[in-house]
C-alpha cells in the first residue's frame, strides 16, 4: 500500500482539534490556533503521503478503498442499501487532498496573523479546521451518502464562516443566503441518491459509476440534472450563482481557501467524479456545458464592475469555475482540464484572495478599489505576489493559468456543427473579459495616484502572511507547467478519469492560442486605457445602463425576489388560507355540533319523571314496532 | 276454565275497590292516603292470590307488603312529615298529558297482547297443590331454585346493610351535654336577663299590667311588660306613673332612685328598633310578626 | 267468569302504577307506583301459574316480592337521606343531572 491507511486520518485529526478547539472554549483561547495549524499541517503531510507513495507506486496498483473502521462493518445497513464507511483513495481524490491540504495549510498560516486581533480566533480557526476535515470527506468518500456528509459539512463551515462576523446583521443574512441557496442544491443531490437507489446499485461510487451505463437515458438524465443541480449550489454557477458574492462578507481567508480555492470546486468535483452518469446522458452534459459557459461570461461581466475588491475576485471565481464546469461538460476530453484549471485556479485564487486579503490589513478593511491605487511601492511582496495571480489568471506564457485555460478553451472549440463555435467563442470571450477586469482590478489598486486618505499608512503584514503569498504567488508561476511534464496531470487522471481522445479544434491550435492571447491583450490595454492612462473617479461614475445592470449582480436577486421569493411567499399566504379555509370548516363542524348539543342539552333537564316518561315512550314504541311485526308475520 | 260464581263475586266485588284504589294512589293529595289506598290494594290482591289456588304467596303477600313493606313506607313518611300535603299542580310542562297518555297507551298495548295472545284452557293448580300448596311449593323453592333462593338471601342481607349505612348519620361534633348548652346559652345573648322577667306593676296603687317593674337599682324593667303590650303601644312608663310622686322624693330628699333623680323621661312609646334592653332574641321580624298578629286579634274583635 | 279477568285486572293495576310514577311529585307515592306495579306483575304471574297449573309462575311471584322488599329498603333509605340533606322528598327538586 501507498500510504493510502493515512485517508481516514488525515479527516479525523482535523475533525478532533476541531472538536478540541469548540469544547475548550476560552481556556484555548492562547494556544487554539497553534493547534489548529498543526493539525492542518499533519493533514498536508499526511496528504504528501499519500501523494508520494501513490507516485512511487505501480500505476495499476494507485486505487484503494480504505474500509474505517474495517472492512465489512456497514455504517448504514437498511434492507437492500448497505453503506460502509469507505474512502476512495485514486489519483482524482489525492489531487483534492494535496490542493486542500496545501492551500488550507498556507491559509491557516496567513489567518494566524490576519485574525490575530480577532477575539473569536479560536473559534474561526475550529471552523476551518472543520471545513478541512468535512471537504477531505466529500472527496475521500467512496459513496454518495458519505460524499453528502461531507457536502453538507463544508456547507455548514461555510455558513459558519461567512457569517463569523455576525454580529454585523448583513453578514448574516450572508451567511444565511448561502446556506439556504446551498440547501436548494443539496435537494438535487438528495433527489439524484433517491433516483440512483431506485435502481438497485446501491450509492457506493464503484457500483453505481459501473451500472451508469444501463441506467436508460431518461434515468441518466434526471441522475444529471439532478446532479448539476447540486453542483450548481456549491460551485455557485447559474441559476444558484448568487449567494457567493453576498459570501465574501467572511474573513478574507475564507474567502481564498473556501470560496476559491476549495469549496466551490466540489461542484466541478462532483460532475467529475460521476462522469459515467454524464456520459449516459448526453443532454445532461450538454447542460452542463452550457451552464459553464453561461456562468462564466455572466461572472466575467458583473466582475467588471464590482468596484469592491473582493466581490471581484469573486465574480472572477464564478467565472473560472464557469470555465471547469464547461470542461466537465464537454465530455472525456475536459474531464482532466477542469481537474487541471481547478488545480492551478486554487492556487492562484487564493494567492489573490491572499494578497486582497493583505491590502484589505493595511487599509483598515476597506474594499472599495476607488480608493486604493499607487499601492506598489507601500506593499511591494503584495504587489508582485498579486501581480503574478493577474498574469497567471489572464493566461499568459508561462504562467499556470496558460496551461490550463488554454487547454479547456482549445477543447470547448472540439466537436462538430454549432456546439464548437458557441461554447468556443464563450470560451475565448471570456478570457478576453476576465482580462479587462483583472487588469482593471490590479491597476486600480496597485498602480495610478494615490486616491486613499492620507491618515491610512498602508504596510505589508507580518511573515506569516507574507509567506503563504509568497508561496501561492510561486504556484501560480510554476504550477501549471509542473503539471504538464512527463505526461502531466491528464495522464495522471486517466485511470480515473479515461483516457482523453485527442480531437482537433475546428481552429488550429495555434491559431486559437494566438486569437486567445490577442484578446486577453486587448482586454489588458482596454483596462489600461480606462483605468490607468485616464484618472479613476473616487465616486463611481453612474455609467450606463449595462454597467448599472453588471454593478447590480445583472439582477441576480431582483430575479430571485420576483421570480422565487414572491411566488413563494404568495404560495405560503395562498396556503395559509387555504388551511384557514379547512380550519374553518373543521371548526364550522365543531361548533355546529357543539350548537346541536346546546340544544339536545335541554332535553337533559335533570326531571326524573321527565326520563321516566322518555323511557315508558320508547318501551310503547318499541312494543307497538314489535308487535306489529308479530302481527304481520 | 270458567271460575266459580263465588269467585266471580269476590273478584267484581274487589277489582273495582283495587281500581278505585289505584286511582286514589294516583290522584289523592296526602301521602298518607296514598299510603292507605295502597295497603287497601294490597289486601284486596292477597285475597286474590288465595282465591287463584296460591293461599302462600297470598300469606306472604299480607306479611310482607302490608305488614312490613308498607309500615316501612308509613315510617319513612312521619320522618318526612304526615300531614304533608302534595299540590296536585304540575310543573313539568306536558308532564301530565304526556304521563295520561302513556298510561293510556301501555293499557291498550298491554291489552291487545292479550287479545292477540290464545291462552290455553286453563288447568288449574289442584293437582299441583295436591300435597298443600306451601309444600309444593317449598319443593320447587328448595329443589330447582336452591340456589336463587340462596343468592336471594344474601340479597336480602345486602338491602338490609344498605338501609343501615344509607341513613346512618355520622356524628362530625361531639354531643354537647346541658351545661355546655347552658354557657353557651349566656355566651349568646350577653347581658340579656338569664331569670324569669319580673312581674309587671310598680306601684301597688296602680299595680297594672301596662306598668314596669323597677329593678334593684330604681331602673324601669322595660321586658316586665307583656310583649304584646309594648308592641301595641300601651306600655306605660314608671315615670308617667310616678309624676308628682317624684317630685315629692326629690324634695324630700329621699334620693336613692338616680333614674327618676336625673328627671330623664323615658319615651312614652317604644323604640322602632329593639334598645339594647330588648331581649335579644326577639328580633325585628319577630315584631313584625307579633304586631301583625296583635293587629289581626284587634281587628276580630 | 273467564279467568283473563285477573289478568285484565292486574294490565289495569299496571297501566295505572305506571301513570302514578310519571306524575307524582312525591318520590314516596311515586315509589308506591312502582310497587302497584309489581304487585300488578305478581297477579299476573299467579294468574299464569293457574291457567298453565304449574307453580313455578308463583315461585316467581315470591322471587319479586323478596326482591321488591329489598328493593323498598334501599329505595326508602335513599329517599329519606335525600329528605335529610335537602328537606325535601320532591323527585323534581333532585335534578342536579340537568345538562
Amino acid at each position: 500500500m501507498f500510504g493510502a491507511s493515512l485517508a481516514p486520518w488525515v479527516i479525523v485529526v482535523p475533525l478532533l482539534s476541531a472538536t478540541l478547539l469548540l469544547l475548550a472554549g476560552r481556556r484555548a483561547d492562547r494556544w487554539g490556533h497553534w493547534l489548529a495549524v498543526a493539525a492542518s499541517g499533519a493533514c498536508l503531510l499526511g496528504g504528501a503521503v499519500m501523494v508520494t507513495g501513490m507516485w512511487r507506486a505501480d500505476p495499476a496498483a494507485r486505487q484503494a478503498l480504505v474500509s474505517w473502521p474495517t472492512s465489512g462493518v456497514a455504517w448504514i445497513s437498511a434492507g437492500d442499501l448497505r453503506v460502509p464507511l469507505e474512502l476512495r483513495v485514486d489519483q482524482l481524490s489525492v489531487t483534492f487532498v494535496l490542493l486542500v491540504t496545501f492551500v488550507g495549510f498556507l491559509i491557516h498560516l496567513y489567518s494566524v496573523s490576519y485574525m490575530a486581533h480577532d477575539p473569536d480566533r479560536r473559534r474561526f480557526f475550529a471552523y476551518l479546521n472543520l471545513f478541512v476535515a468535512a471537504m477531505l470527506l466529500l472527496v475521500l468518500s467512496d459513496s454518495f451518502v458519505l460524499l453528502f456528509v461531507g457536502w453538507e459539512g463544508v456547507g455548514l463551515a461555510s455558513y459558519l464562516l461567512i457569517g463569523f462576523w455576525d454580529r454585523v446583521p448583513a453578514n448574516a443574512t450572508a451567511g444565511k443566503k448561502a446556506f439556504v441557496m446551498n440547501r436548494i442544491g443539496d435537494m438535487g443531490l438528495l433527489a439524484a441518491m433517491a433516483l440512483l437507489f431506485a435502481q438497485g446499485h446501491g450509492l457506493g461510487f464503484g457500483p453505481v459509476l459501473a451500472g451508469a451505463s444501463g441506467l436508460g437515458e431518461g434515468t441518466a438524465t434526471a441522475v444529471g440534472l439532478c446532479l448539476l443541480l447540486a453542483a450548481c449550489g456549491k460551485s455557485a454557477q447559474v441559476p444558484l450563482q448568487a449567494w457567493l458574492g453576498d459570501a465574501m462578507a467572511g474573513p478574507t481567508p475564507v474567502s481564498a481557501l473556501i470560496h476559491a480555492a476549495t469549496m466551490v470546486t466540489a461542484g466541478v468535483y462532483l460532475v467529475v467524479r460521476s462522469h459515467a452518469i454524464f456520459e449516459a446522458a448526453p443532454a445532461a452534459q450538454l447542460v452542463v456545458a452550457i451552464v459553464g459557459a453561461i456562468t462564466l461570461l455572466y461572472g466575467a461581466v458583473v466582475g467588471c464592475a464590482k468596484d469592491d475588491i473582493k466581490k471581484t475576485l469573486a465574480a472572477s471565481t464564478m467565472s473560472q469555475i464557469g470555465y471547469m464546469m464547461l470542461a466537465a461538460g464537454l465530455g472525456p476530453i475536459g474531464y482532466a482540464f477542469a481537474i487541471f484549471h481547478l488545480v492551478t485556479h486554487g492556487f492562484f485564487k487564493a494567492g489573490l484572495f491572499l494578497g486582497a486579503g493583505s491590502v484589505m490589513h493595511a487599509m483598515g478593511d476597506s474594499t472599495d478599489m476607488r480608493r486604493f491605487g499607487g499601492l506598489s511601492r507601500l506593499l511591494p511582496v503584495t504587489y508582485v505576489t498579486m501581480g503574478l495571480g493577474w498574469l497567471a489568471i489572464l493566461g499568459i506564457p508561462p504562467l499556470s493559468g496558460f496551461w490550463s485555460k488554454d487547454r479547456i478553451i482549445e477543447a470547448a472549440f472540439t466537436g462538430v456543427g454549432l456546439r464548437p463555435w458557441v461554447f468556443g467563442l464563450a470560451a475565448l470571450l471570456g478570457a478576453g473579459v476576465t482580462a479587462f477586469y483583472m487588469t482593471r482590478l490590479f491597476f486600480m489598486t496597485f498602480l495610478g495616484r494615490r486616491r486613499f486618505d492620507d491618515d491610512v499608512h498602508p504596510a505589508e503584514g507580518s511573515w506569516l502572511m507574507r509567506l503563504p503569498m509568497i508561496i501561492l504567488a510561486a504556484g501560480s508561476v510554476a504550477l501549471g507547467w509542473l503539471l504538464t511534464l512527463g505526461g502531466g496531470i491528464t495522464g495522471w487522471l486517466a485511470p480515473v478519469l479515461g483516457e482523453p481522445q485527442h480531437q482537433e479544434p475546428v481552429i488550429a491550435a495555434p491559431a486559437l492560442l494566438a486569437a486567445t492571447l490577442t484578446l486577453v491583450l486587448l482586454g489588458g490595454l482596454l483596462a489600461w486605457w480606462r483605468y490607468l492612462r485616464s484618472a479613476v473617479p473616487v465616486e463611481a461614475p453612474p455609467g450606463n445602463l449595462a454597467v448599472r445592470a453588471a454593478r447590480a449582480d445583472l439582477y441576480q436577486d431582483n430575479f430571485n425576489e420576483t421570480l422565487v421569493a414572491v411566488p413563494g411567499r404568495w404560495l405560503t399566504r395562498g396556503l395559509v388560507r387555504s388551511e384557514r379555509g379547512v380550519d374553518g370548516a373543521f371548526g364550522g363542524l365543531g361548533r355546529g355540533v357543539a350548537g346541536a348539543g346546546e340544544r339536545l342539552r335541554r332535553v337533559q333537564n335533570g326531571y326524573v319523571r321527565t326520563y321516566a316518561a322518555t323511557a315508558i315512550g320508547g318501551l310503547l314504541v318499541l312494543t307497538a314496532i314489535v308487535l306489529s311485526l308479530i302481527g304481520r308475520g | 276454565m270458567t271460575t266459580s260464581a263465588a269467585e266471580a263475586v269476590l273478584f267484581w266485588c274487589l277489582a273495582p275497590l283495587m281500581v278505585a284504589a289505584a286511582v286514589g294512589l294516583l290522584v289523592v293529595r296526602r301521602a298518607v292516603h296514598a299510603a292507605v289506598c295502597v295497603v287497601g290494594l294490597m289486601i284486596s290482591v292477597a285475597v286474590l292470590y288465595i282465591a287463584n289456588q296460591a293461599p302462600f304467596l297470598g300469606v306472604v303477600q299480607v306479611v310482607v307488603y302490608t305488614g312490613a313493606v308498607m309500615m316501612l313506607f308509613l315510617f319513612v313518611l312521619m320522618l318526612v312529615g304526615v300531614d304533608s300535603a302534595d299540590s296536585l299542580v304540575e310543573t313539568i310542562k306536558g308532564q301530565r298529558g304526556l304521563g295520561v297518555t302513556f298510561g293510556i297507551g301501555l293499557l291498550v298495548i298491554l291489552l291487545s297482547v292479550l287479545a292477540h295472545t290464545d291462552l290455553p284452557e286453563a288447568i288449574g293448580l289442584t293437582t299441583a297443590n295436591q300435597e298443600g300448596n306451601p309444600n309444593a311449593l317449598a319443593e320447587i323453592l328448595y329443589g330447582q331454585y336452591a340456589l336463587a333462593m340462596v343468592v336471594v338471601g344474601v340479597l336480602l342481607v345486602t338491602a338490609a346493610l344498605a338501609g343501615l349505612v344509607l341513613t346512618h348519620r355520622a356524628r362530625i361534633a361531639p354531643r354537647l351535654s346541658q351545661r355546655e348548652l347552658s354557657s353557651r346559652r349566656v355566651a349568646a345573648r350577653p347581658g340579656a336577663l338569664l331569670a324569669p322577667p319580673p312581674a309587671p306593676g310598680v306601684y301597688a296603687q296602680n299595680n297594672a299590667m301596662d306598668t314596669p317593674a323597677l329593678g334593684p337599682d330604681g331602673r324601669p324593667i322595660e321586658e316586665s311588660v307583656s310583649r304584646v303590650l309594648r308592641i301595641r303601644g300601651q306600655a306605660r312608663d314608671a315615670g308617667e306613673v310616678a309624676g308628682g310622686r317624684e317630685a315629692e322624693r326629690l324634695t324630700a330628699g329621699h334620693d336613692h332612685l338616680p333614674m327618676t333623680a336625673t328627671g330623664v323621661v323615658p319615651p312614652a312609646h317604644p323604640a322602632p328598633h329593639p334598645g339594647p334592653q330588648a331581649p335579644p332574641a326577639l328580633d325585628a321580624v319577630e315584631i313584625e310578626d307579633l304586631a301583625a298578629e296583635a293587629a289581626e286579634s284587634e281587628a276580630s274583635e | 267468569m273467564a279467568i283473563t279477568n285477573y289478568l285484565v285486572l292486574a294490565m289495569i293495576l299496571f297501566a295505572l302504577g305506571t301513570t302514578t310514577v310519571l306524575l307524582r311529585r312525591n318520590a314516596i307515592i311515586a315509589f308506591m307506583g312502582i310497587e302497584v306495579m309489581l304487585n300488578a306483575t305478581n297477579l299476573a304471574l299467579v294468574t299464569f301459574a293457574r291457567i298453565h297449573g304449574d307453580l313455578t309462575g308463583q315461585v316467581l311471584a315470591f322471587f319479586v316480592m323478596v326482591v321488591a322488599a329489598a328493593e323498598v329498603v334501599v329505595g326508602l333509605a335513599i329517599i329519606v337521606t335525600i329528605f335529610r340533606s335537602r328537606r325535601t322528598a320532591s323527585v323534581d327538586d333532585a335534578n342536579r343531572l340537568a345538562g
